[in-house]
């Protein structure tokens, strides 16, 4: 996985010794400064070049924007480097070229957990929930860093995602695919973001519960929240995006409106499937 | 009848009492081993030496105490200590932490790699403790050592059998049951307890939620060095500190946690009481008991003892192999396999 010897555990695997349950993915970053930038799109990742640790780049000169209470949609094939977009937008690993600007504040150098404050949430793709802890408590922890009352935020939530309620003494784990995914959303509008990102948030649903959470997220959009959005169901996503990013090994192969890229012959060649 | 009460009372006496004491010490010591493997994801080899560390420095700030004339009534000495036992304790993990286990979490080492760093640990931690009071058996129990002695039990009762209470012994088992509710309000009701179960369900989630990784590992080793120096000096008021007996503690106390269930807390806590019980039950010579139970006729030539004090270990051994064998996951839903 990687060439870090700290990192090898020579295969042990013994449980009773390690824990390897919930350990993070995330690389540890030394604690960067925000530093003002100048205007520009509300949130960009600008010409974003990196890879995990010392890996080989699996973005190469990768630009990501999208203007305040739009959707953006990244599409692309298999292992084009849409999640890493979205993770490297959020700090979860070291660019060794470009920058991440929100707000006309630059926060290249922001460890992940120094860029929730600022107005960022995500959603990651598998493991988005802490299953061993009720739904209420799920919505608690998205709300960690808030000092004020929660409680209205969290009705908000419930509004979105009426089920929850019902479930909200339930421990998150024992919910269905559809379910999970909800608190999953609701736990990162806890923190009122100003950027939502939400990588892949309909892997695993049924269609129905498909059209459902795109419907929520068009809602949340709605209410002003900026949403960066990777997704497998192409066609789908691009229809409700203002803006659509279509990556191809790590870097921009086509951008435009939804609408754009849902006329654009090549695009609908090459990844809609004619 | 008369003989079924004094056959109870000897159980009491010889084995339910000392080993609820032993339990509640195990079941502290289990915690600590709990919570470092649910929140920092590795087995703590220098647990048992971190109890000696802290047993240590209460020792010496009892013996501070004592010199200047402080002293607790009735209660012994090393309570007033302990707390200031704990604060050094405290600030002497965070040390280890900072300078050595800190370097491997910001490599994302992997976990089996930290369990061989607490060893390294266990050992300078060991040979502190034994440069400093010594590798000699430390009695430091002051204060009234019977709440009830044999004797005044079988005037009270009329029995032929005594049951003698010690002070220690409830005293380990009040203090424990207040640590233990302390720590469940905690880690259970708190902001910053949520989020250290938080961060051991999904470090990655936790950190996307904003909670600080760093914050929640000091506050656990916090924690840890409670537990561990509380288990420690209650251990050693009931019985004698001796450095190589904690390092020895390990053992039981990884069963304790193993067969409760690795990062589940009210396993640690069942599993301190499971080993403790058998470890008493299997190495107690029940001839006294069944001397009130059977008949002259019919009473066994030998000690009745399973096996030898000496093998008490292999109690903790067996407990664990059973359970690995057939509940991989403890008697909790821990975190193992």
């Amino acid at each position: 996985m990687s060439d870090n010897p700290y990192q090898d555990g020579r295969g042990n695997k013994d449980a009773s010794i390690t824990n390897r349950a919930g350990m993070g993915q995330i690389e540890y970053r030394p604690e960067g400064e925000a530093r003002p930038a100048g205007p520009g799109p509300f949130l960009i990742g600008e010409a974003m070049t990196g890879g995990y640790g010392t890996g080989a780049n699996i973005l190469n000169d990768c630009t990501i924007s999208v203007e305040k209470g739009e959707i953006a949609v990244i599409v692309g094939p298999n292992g084009a480097g849409k999640s890493t977009a979205m993770k490297a937008i959020f700090g979860m690993l070291n660019l060794r070229g470009g920058s991440v600007r929100i707000d006309g504040e630059d926060i290249t150098a922001l460890s992940p957990q120094a860029r929730v404050p600022k107005g960022m949430a995500f959603v990651p793709q598998t493991s988005n929930i802490f299953t061993s802890m009720t739904v209420e408590e799920n919505l608690e922890m998205g709300a960690f860093l808030r000092r004020d009352d929660i409680s209205t935020t969290m009705e908000q939530v419930y509004g979105l995602f009426p089920i929850l309620r019902d479930k909200r003494q339930q421990a998150a784990g024992e919910l269905s695919g559809g379910q999970r995914q909800q608190v999953a959303v609701g736990r990162a509008l806890m923190t009122q973001p100003k950027v939502l990102m939400l990588d892949e948030p309909t892997a695993g649903v049924s269609p129905i519960v498909m059209d459902e959470l795109f419907d929520r997220i068009i809602e949340v959009a709605r209410a002003g929240i900026t949403i960066l959005m990777v997704e497998q169901n192409a066609r789908q996503a691009l229809e409700i995006a203002d803006k659509g990013y279509v990556l191809v090994q790590g870097a921009n192969a086509f951008t435009g409106t939804g609408a754009e890229l849902l006329a654009d012959p090549e695009v609908r060649r090459t990844f809609l499937g004619g | 009848m008369v003989g079924f009460l004094n056959a109870l009372v000897v159980f009491l006496n010889f084995v339910f009492v000392p080993a609820l004491a032993y339990g509640s010490q195990l079941a502290l010591g289990a915690l600590g081993v709990t919570l470092i493997y649910g929140i920092l994801r590795f087995s703590n080899f220098a647990h048992g030496d971190t109890m000696a560390f802290g047993t240590m420095v209460t020792i010496l700030i009892t013996w501070w105490m004592q010199g200047v004339g402080i002293s607790f009534g009735f209660l012994p000495t090393a309570l007033l200590a302990l707390p200031f036992g704990i604060v050094i304790t405290g600030l002497a993990l965070l040390g280890t932490d900072r300078g050595v286990y800190r370097f491997y979490r910001q490599q994302k080492a992997d976990p089996v790699i930290l369990v061989i760093v607490s060893m390294g640990v266990m050992f300078i931690m060991n040979g502190v403790v034994r440069f400093v009071i010594g590798v000699d058996d430390i009695n430091f129990a002051d204060g009234t050592r019977f709440i009830i002695t044999a004797r005044e039990f079988q005037e009270l009762t009329g029995l032929q059998e005594g049951l003698a209470l010690r002070t220690t012994q409830v005293l380990t088992v009040v203090t424990a049951a207040i640590a233990v509710a302390l720590l469940f309000w905690f880690l259970n009701k708190t902001r910053t307890g949520k989020s250290m179960r938080a961060f051991s369900d999904n470090e990655a989630l936790a950190l996307l939620s904003g909670i600080n990784p760093e914050r929640v590992v000091a506050v656990t080793w916090l924690i840890v060095a409670a537990l561990a120096t509380t288990a420690g000096v209650l251990y050693g008021l009931d019985k004698s500190f001796k450095a190589f007996t904690y390092f020895q503690l390990l053992l039981p106390i990884f069963a304790a946690a193993i067969v409760g269930g690795l990062g589940n807390p009210l396993g640690a806590i069942v599993g301190g009481f499971v080993v403790a019980f058998s470890e008493v039950m299997v190495t107690y010579p029940w001839r006294r008991v069944l001397s009130h139970l059977l008949p002259e006729e019919r009473m066994p030539d030998g000690l009745v003892q399973l096996i030898s004090t000496d093998y008490k270990f292999a109690v903790s051994f067996i407990i664990l192999i059973i359970v690995l064998l057939f509940r991989p996951t403890g008697l909790f839903k821990g975190k193992s396999v």
